[in-house]
C-alpha cells in the first residue's frame, strides 16, 4: 500500500503524459502480483466497495488528538484526509495513550528534571552551568565530517522514537491487495477498528492514499486508457491489444500480466459484445486542403450529439447480448434501455446518439437534459426519445470489418441498416461534393445541402478517406473534422499568469478584454481567459512582451499595459457565448483560444462589448450551445 | 493572547530591583529593535541597527548589517562578511560553542542549534535564572553542522516555523533516495532542486553524497560563494560545478541545485525537460507543493518539526516557554495543555527568513 501510495503521490505532481506512463510502467515492473493488478484496477476505476463517510474519519482523529490542534491543522491544510494522514499519531501496542499532539498529564515544570530525558550525554549540569566556563572544548566547526556532525548528539527524540519504533516491532503495513480485498467484505461496524489499525501501520503517504481510497475521493488525474497503455508497455504490446481483451478481464489481472511478461498466452475476450477502440479525426486546417484530392474522400455531417458504439453479439447459447459504449469504452447501456431492443442484429455500429422528436434531431441542449438525469424513468424515455445515427460498421455478425476500406464498410453498413429496418436507428447521409468549394458551401449552409431541418444539429462536416481501414486512435490523414467557423474577435491582453507544469516558467495564461463605455470614457472589461492556440514561437513572443510591459504584480499574476495606444491585441477564436453572472462583462466564452497575434493593431481598434452582445443574440437563436464539460466526451 | 506577552506584563525595573527579584522579562524583553537584554546591554538578532548585537546564525532575517559591535560564532561572522562585505559592523567578536562570557550583569553562553553551519542557541543567565534563545534549530541529523545540544533552562524561547502537528519531516535520507530514484527513472531529464542557498543546499548535497551519489553536482551561480565557504570549513561535498555555460544536452541525468525562486523562472529553460524538485519542510502539505508547480516535493527542513519542537521543549525542563516565528498558537496551546506557562513572543520584523517566507499566493483561478 505504501508503494502504491508513493506512485499516486508522484502521479499527482507529474504533468507530462509520457512521464506518467513511465512512472506507472515502472511500478508494474517493480511490484509483483497481485498488488499491481489491484493498482491497475484502482487506476482504471475498476474497484468497487462501500465508501466510508468523512464523519467516520473525523471520529477516528478526534479519538487520538487534541481538538484544538486538529482544528488549527485542518484550517491550515484544508483537506480532511490529508490533515488526518499527516498528523495521525501512531499507537504502538503497550505504549499507552501518550502521543505527540495529545495532552497527557503535565510533566513537572521543575528545572532540569525534564531534561534528564534527553540529556544523557550532556556534560553540563545545573551545578556547573553557573561557573564562568565549564571547560568543555566543543569545536565550533565540525571539521572533517567523519565521525562527527552526523547528528545523534542530541537524543531528544528518543522519547518519541519509543512511540514510533521502526517496523521490526510493528505489524507490517498492509498491502494494497489486503486493503482492497478486506474492504470488499468488511462489515460497516468493523470498518473503524480496521481503518485505525491500518493508519497505525502505514506511513504518511500510505495513510493519505488509504483515506482517499476509502472515502471514494481518490482522484488520480489519469485516464483508464493511460493506465492500460502503461500496462501494455510492460510487454511492449500495442495498447489497443490490451483494450480489445480488457472487457473479458477482472482484477487482479493475473492472466494479463502473465501474457505481458511472456509467461502466458494472450487472454481471450469471451465477451459476446466487446468494445472496439474508436477511430478519431484530426481537425483540418486551411492549409491541409491543398494536399488533398476531393475524389479520395467521402463527406458526412458532423452531428452535435454523443459518439457511441452499439454492439450486439451472440453468446455460446445463441442469446443476443447488446451493449452501448461511450467512445472511451465505458458501458452506458444502463442509461439507454430504450435503445437496447433495437440492437437485435449481431454487429458493431459506430454512430451518434441523438434525441429525435417527430423525426427531427434536437439540439445538444435537449440531449444534455436527458444525460443529466440519474434515474431513467418511463417519462424521461417518452419525452426524450433516443436515436442512433449510424456512420460506420466495425463488425457484421461474427466478421470483423475493421480491415476493410471505409467505402466497403459503408456499403455493408447500408445493407445492415436496411436489414435491421428499425425506426430508432438510421443512416447518417453522405454529403455529395465535387470540389472543396462545393463542400465549403455545403458546410456553410447544411440546410440546403441535404441536412434540411436537422441543420441546427450539424456542427460541421467529417471527411473520411475512401480507402481508410478502421484504425484505433487518431491516425494521420485518414479522417478529418471540419467544424463550422468559430467566432472571432480582437481583444486586448490585460493580465498574464504563469502556466503549469512545463509552462510554469512562461506567462501562458491570458486574460483579455474588450472596450465598453465607462464612467470616464471607454475602458476595457475582461471577457475571457485563454491558455492555448498559440505556437511555441508565439508563446515566447507574448512571454517577452508580458515581462517587458508589466505594470503591477500580484502574486503570480502580472498586470500588462493595456492603453488605447500601447498594448497587445489578440485575435481570439471561440465556439460560442453564454450569459454569465460571474463575469463583469455579463458574457462568458466557450473554448476561447488565441488564433493570432495582432502586433499590427493598436488596442483602440480592438472589438467592443456590443459586438459580443450581438453575437450572443445570434447564438441564442440557435439552440446549439452546449456546456463545456460535455465537449470532451464527443 | 498577545496582550499577555512579556512586553505587556513586564514593566522594566531599574538595576537595584532586578538583582533581588529576577523575573525572566527583566532579563530579556521584546523591543522594537529585537529581543533586548537590558542588564547585559545587548540585543539578540536585532532587526534594526543597535549598539551591541548577539547573533544566533547567518540567515538574513537574523543577521543584519550595521550594528556597532557583533558577537557571534566565527562561521556566522564569516557568512555576514560574505553577504554584507568587510564593514558590516563596527567591530566583531567570535565565540565558540561552550564558551561563556560576561556582558554587563549577565553571562552569555553559545550552544549548537543544529540549524545551519555556525548556528547557535544563546543561553543568557542572570543570577540563577537562565533563558535560552534558541534562534532557529533542528534536532534532526545534519552532516553539515554540529548537532543540536539540549540546554536545560528556566525559560526556553522556541521558534514555531513548523508549529503544527501536520509537520513531521521524517527521514531526510529517504527523501534523497526519492530524488535519486527519479534521476534513475528519467535519465534524459535534468533534475532541478530548489533549496535555500545557506544551509539547505549544502545539506542536500551532503545527503546525496551519503547516499552514494558521486557524480558532479551542478550549482546555480547564486549559491557558489556560500557553498565554497562550507567546503573551506572542511565539509566534503564532492565534485561541484557551476551550471553556467554547460550545454543543455550535457545536463540530462544530472542534478542541479538552485535557489527556489530560480526554479520557476526563465532560467529553467536551459535544462532538458527539467523535473522541478523543492527541498523544504513546506513540501509536506500537498497544496503548497502544487501551488509552486513542484513536480518532486522533498520534505527536507532545517527547522525542527512538530515532534522535534515538542520533544525539545519538554526536554529542556523549562517551566516557561516563549514562542515566536510562525505557528505560535498551536505550540502555545500544546505547552499549556502540558501545564507549562507559554505565550507568543511578538517580534516585529521576524519571519522574513527564506524558509519561513509565505509561499506564493494562490493563483487566482487555477
Ligand atoms: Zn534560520
Amino acid at each position: 500500500m505504501n508503494r502504491f501510495a508513493e506512485l499516486l503521490d508522484r502521479l499527482a505532481y507529474e504533468p507530462g503524459r509520457n512521464n506518467k506512463l513511465r512512472l506507472i510502467t515502472g511500478y508494474f515492473r517493480e511490484v509483483g502480483d497481485p498488488d499491481r493488478g489491484y493498482a491497475l484496477a484502482a487506476l482504471t476505476g475498476a474497484l468497487s466497495f462501500k465508501h466510508a463517510k468523512p464523519a467516520l474519519i473525523r471520529d477516528l482523529i478526534a479519538s487520538r488528538t487534541d481538538p484544538v490542534l486538529f482544528g488549527l491543522s485542518y484550517d491550515y491544510v484544508g483537506d480532511l484526509s490529508e490533515t488526518v494522514a499527516l498528523m495521525w499519531p501512531k499507537r504502538v501496542p503497550g505504549n499507552g495513550e501518550s502521543f505527540p499532539g495529545h495532552p497527557s498529564p503535565p510533566p513537572s515544570p521543575a528545572r532540569g528534571e525534564g531534561a534528564q530525558l534527553g540529556a544523557g550525554q550532556q556534560t553540563s549540569s545545573t551545578t556547573d552551568r553557573d561557573s564562568a566556563s565549564d571547560g568543555r572544548t566543543t569545536p565550533t566547526v565540525p571539521s572533517p565530517l567523519a565521525g562527527e556532525g552526523q547528528g545523534g548528539g542530541y537524543r531528544g527524540r528518543d522519547a518519541r522514537d519509543a512511540l514510533h519504533p521502526s517496523n521490526h516491532n510493528n505489524p507490517p503495513p498492509p498491502t494494497l491487495t489486503e486493503v482492497v480485498t478486506t474492504l470488499r467484505t468488511l462489515g460497516k461496524t468493523e470498518l473503524p477498528k480496521q481503518l485505525e489499525r491500518w493508519l497505525d501501520e502505514l506511513d504518511e503517504t500510505g495513510r493519505w492514499a488509504l483515506l482517499k481510497l476509502v472515502t471514494g475521493a481518490l482522484r488520480i488525474g489519469i485516464s483508464a486508457r493511460l493506465a492500460k497503455t502503461a500496462a501494455a508497455a510492460l510487454g511492449d504490446k500495442d495498447p489497443h491489444e490490451v483494450e480489445l481483451i480488457w472487457p473479458g478481464l477482472a482484477p487482479p489481472y493475473l492472466d494479463l500480466f502473465a501474457w505481458l511478461e511472456g509467461r502466458g498466452d494472450k487472454p481471450v475476450n469471451r465477451d459476446p459484445a466487446p468494445f472496439r477502440p474508436v477511430m478519431l479525426a484530426h481537425a483540418i486546417e486551411d492549409t491541409d486542403f491543398a494536399a488533398l484530392d476531393p475524389a479520395d474522400y467521402v463527406a458526412e455531417w458532423k452531428w452535435d450529439g454523443i459518439r457511441v458504439q452499439a454492439v450486439a453479439g451472440r453468446d455460446e447459447r445463441g442469446h443476443v447480448t447488446a451493449r452501448l459504449y461511450s467512445r472511451t469504452g465505458e458501458d452506458i447501456t444502463g442509461s439507454f434501455p430504450d435503445l437496447v431492443p433495437s440492437l437485435r442484429l449481431a454487429g458493431a455500429i459506430d454512430g451518434e446518439l441523438l434525441i429525435l422528436r417527430e423525426g427531427r434531431v434536437q439540439s445538444f441542449n435537449v440531449l444534455q437534459q436527458r444525460l443529466n438525469r440519474k434515474v431513467v424513468s418511463p417519462k424521461l424515455i417518452k419525452e426524450f426519445p433516443i436515436h442512433l445515427r449510424a456512420y460506420d460498421l466495425l463488425g457484421d455478425d461474427a466478421n470483423d470489418l475493421r480491415e476493410l476500406p471505409f467505402a466497403e464498410r459503408r456499403e455493408r453498413l447500408e445493407t445492415f441498416i436496411g436489414k435491421l429496418d428499425d425506426p430508432r436507428i438510421d443512416l447518417s447521409p453522405t454529403v455529395p461534393f465535387a470540389s472543396w468549394q462545393a463542400l465549403t458551401a455545403a458546410r456553410a449552409d447544411p440546410a440546403s445541402a441535404g441536412a434540411g431541418e436537422d441543420a441546427d444539429a450539424v456542427e460541421g462536416v467529417m471527411l473520411k478517406r475512401r480507402d481508410a481501414p478502421y484504425l484505433p486512435g487518431r491516425p494521420k490523414g485518414q479522417w478529418w473534422k471540419w467544424k463550422r467557423d468559430p467566432h472571432i474577435i480582437d481583444a486586448v491582453l490585460m493580465y498574464a499568469q504563469r502556466g503549469h507544469g512545463k509552462r510554469s516558467s512562461y506567462y501562458s495564461d491570458y486574460t483579455f478584454g474588450v472596450w465598453t463605455a465607462g464612467e470616464a470614457g471607454d475602458e476595457l472589461v475582461p471577457v475571457g481567459k485563454a491558455y492555448f492556440g498559440f505556437t511555441d514561437e508565439e508563446l515566447l513572443q507574448i512571454d517577452r512582451f508580458v515581462r517587458r510591459n508589466t505594470t503591477e504584480k500580484f502574486g503570480p499574476v502580472r498586470h500588462v499595459v493595456h492603453e488605447p495606444d500601447t498594448g497587445l491585441v489578440l485575435e481570439v477564436a471561440f465556439e460560442g457565448l453564454q450569459r454569465s453572472q460571474r463575469h463583469k462583462s455579463g458574457v462568458a466564452m466557450r473554448f476561447p483560444r488565441i488564433s493570432r497575434l495582432r502586433w499590427d493593431k493598436p488596442p483602440r481598434e480592438a472589438d467592443r462589448l456590443e459586438t459580443l452582445e450581438n453575437m450572443l443574440k445570434a447564438d441564442e437563436s440557435l439552440p446549439t450551445i452546449k456546456v463545456a464539460a460535455s465537449a470532451d466526451s464527443r | 493572547m498577545r496582550g499577555s506577552s512579556p512586553a505587556m506584563t513586564g514593566e522594566y525595573r531599574d538595576t537595584g530591583a532586578y538583582m533581588s527579584t529576577m523575573r525572566p522579562q527583566d532579563i530579556l524583553l521584546p523591543a522594537a529593535a529585537g529581543l533586548c537584554c537590558k542588564p547585559g546591554g545587548f540585543h539578540i538578532d536585532p532587526v534594526r541597527p543597535v549598539e551591541r548585537a548577539v547573533i544566533t546564525h547567518g540567515h538574513s532575517d537574523h543577521a543584519r548589517a550595521g550594528h556597532g559591535r557583533v558577537l557571534a560564532t566565527q562561521e556566522t561572522l564569516d557568512m555576514m562578511r560574505l553577504r554584507y562585505g568587510e564593514n558590516f559592523a563596527g567591530s566583531t567578536q567570535a565565540i565558540c560553542y561552550g564558551e561563556e562570557i560576561r556582558l554587563g550583569d549577565v553571562r552569555v553562553k553559545f550552544h549548537p542549534a543544529g540549524h545551519v553551519l555556525g548556528s547557535a542557541q544563546i543561553a543568557v543567565t542572570c543570577k540563577d535564572t537562565c533563558i535560552v534563545a534558541s534562534g532557529d534549530y533542528k534536532d534532526a541529523p545534519d552532516p553539515t553542522c554540529t548537532p543540536f545540544e539540549l540546554v536545560p533552562c528556566d525559560v526556553f524561547i522556541t521558534e514555531a516555523t513548523f508549529g503544527l502537528p501536520v509537520f513531521r519531516h521524517g527521514d531526510a535520507a529517504g527523501e534523497v533516495r526519492k530524488l535519486l530514484a527519479s534521476v534513475a527513472l528519467f535519465p534524459e531529464r535534468a533534475h532541478l532542486v530548489g533549496a535555500y542557498s545557506l544551509g539547505k543546499a549544502q545539506r542536500v548535497i551532503a545527503l546525496l553524497r551519503q547516499a552514494g551519489y558521486d557524480a558532479p553536482i551542478y550549482l546555480h551561480g547564486a549559491m557558489e560563494k556560500i557553498t565554497k565557504y562550507y567546503q573551506s570549513r572542511g565539509i566534503d561535498l564532492g565534485e561541484l560545478r557551476p551550471v553556467m555555460g554547460v550545454k543543455k544536452a550535457a545536463l540530462a541525468g544530472t542534478i542541479t541545485l538552485a535557489p527556489p525562486s530560480a526554479t520557476s523562472d526563465l532560467w529553467t529553460r536551459r535544462f532538458p525537460d527539467p523535473v522541478t524538485a523543492f527541498a523544504s519542510g513546506w513540501m509536506r502539505v500537498r497544496a503548497r507543493a502544487r501551488q509552486r508547480g513542484i513536480e518532486l516535493p522533498l520534505v527536507i527542513s532545517d527547522h525542527a518539526d512538530w515532534d522535534g519542537l515538542t520533544a525539545t521543549i519538554a526536554a529542556t525542563g523549562a517551566g516557561e516557554i516563549w514562542v515566536t516565528h510562525g505557528q505560535e498558537d498551536a505550540l502555545v496551546h500544546w505547552c499549556q495543555s502540558k501545564g507549562l506557562r507559554a505565550q507568543p513572543l511578538d517580534l516585529v520584523g521576524y519571519g522574513d527568513e527564506e524558509e519561513s517566507e509565505t509561499p506564493l499566493q494562490d493563483e487566482a483561478e487555477a
